[in-house]
């Protein structure tokens, strides 16, 4: 009897191990955790892009439509990819775009809207990157669709063709 | 004589302890437990990035509105779940990885006993 307690123990320890890691062989390696999707926005005083004054967020998202908060940088070259289907968004009706201009210099960052048109309805400053972070973004580029008050999508990195077709499918 | 030479170094020794454990103030304690999300391997304590700079001074401005050390813990979780934490808490999501090794650690225990205790008997 006491002979088989070994060989049957290994065997099990084997099999636990080799599952675990045969399971972990399905998961995508890059590691997003969940985070509960539907969550209200986060509330916070900022600087005015153009203005240097402090404003509350709450005057800013208002009202029944939908919102696309986009962080993004003059510095970061995904978001000048994705500065195309911005503009393509904001020319639609019913959603307004705002953004947070993370960690940049001021010059830059104008000179890159009067460049590439600007698509953003507003634009809050975040110079130590700590607003990004309410928002529970990763970095630039990152986005929020916002509806009521929620999150209703949260897209790390920038937009692409589906991506936009996704949003203008929602908003409608 | 010899004795007290002895006590005053032992003295010195830990006093010099004591100011190492100053300097590491609760700051530090924080970010060493928070994982870097963008850098994976390295604590926001240890990563230059934008995203751990960005985070070490929100958890100095949070000490400083008078958050403890939980409260952060938990608000940065809300944010951007277990994943942030190195040393997770106990829940629903985590209680196998907190009781494995002790369900492990008695099973061996069960076998030695079995194996070279009760042989005996």
């Amino acid at each position: 009897m006491k002979i088989k307690i070994f060989p049957i123990f290994f065997i099990i320890i084997f099999l636990i191990i080799f599952l675990i890691l045969y399971k972990g062989l399905e998961n995508p390696n890059v590691y997003a955790p969940k985070v509960d999707p539907e969550k209200n926005i986060p509330v916070f005083t900022a600087k005015i892009f153009s203005t240097n004054n402090k404003i509350n967020s709450e005057k800013i998202f208002t009202g029944d439509k939908f919102y696309l908060m986009n962080i993004w940088a003059s510095w970061c070259a995904p978001c000048r990819k994705e500065h195309a289907y911005l503009m393509n968004l904001s020319k639609q009706k019913n959603i307004e775009i705002i953004g947070l201009n993370y960690k940049d210099k001021y010059e830059n960052a104008k000179n890159f809207l009067s460049k590439s048109n600007n698509p953003y309805s507003f634009i809050f400053l975040d110079k130590d990157g700590t607003i990004a972070i309410e928002w529970g973004a990763y970095g630039v580029p990152e986005s929020f669709l916002i509806y009521k008050n929620k999150i209703i999508k949260k897209i790390i990195g920038p937009l692409d063709e589906n991506l936009l077709l996704e949003i203008k499918k929602i908003i409608q | 004589m010899k004795f007290f030479k002895f006590l005053i170094i032992i003295f010195i020794i830990l006093n010099i302890n004591y100011l190492n454990a100053q300097s590491d103030n609760l700051s530090n304690k924080i970010t060493k437990n928070l994982r870097c999300l963008i850098c994976q391997g390295q604590s926001i304590y240890d990563s230059d990035s934008e995203f751990a700079n960005s985070l070490k001074i929100l958890v100095n401005e949070k000490l400083n509105e008078g958050l403890n050390e939980k409260q952060i813990y938990n608000y940065l979780k809300d944010k951007y779940g277990d994943w942030i934490l190195y040393d997770p808490g106990f829940s629903k999501n985590t209680y196998f990885l907190w009781l494995f090794p002790i369900l492990m650690f008695l099973l061996g225990g069960a076998i030695v006993l079995k194996l070279f205790i009760f042989k005996k008997n």
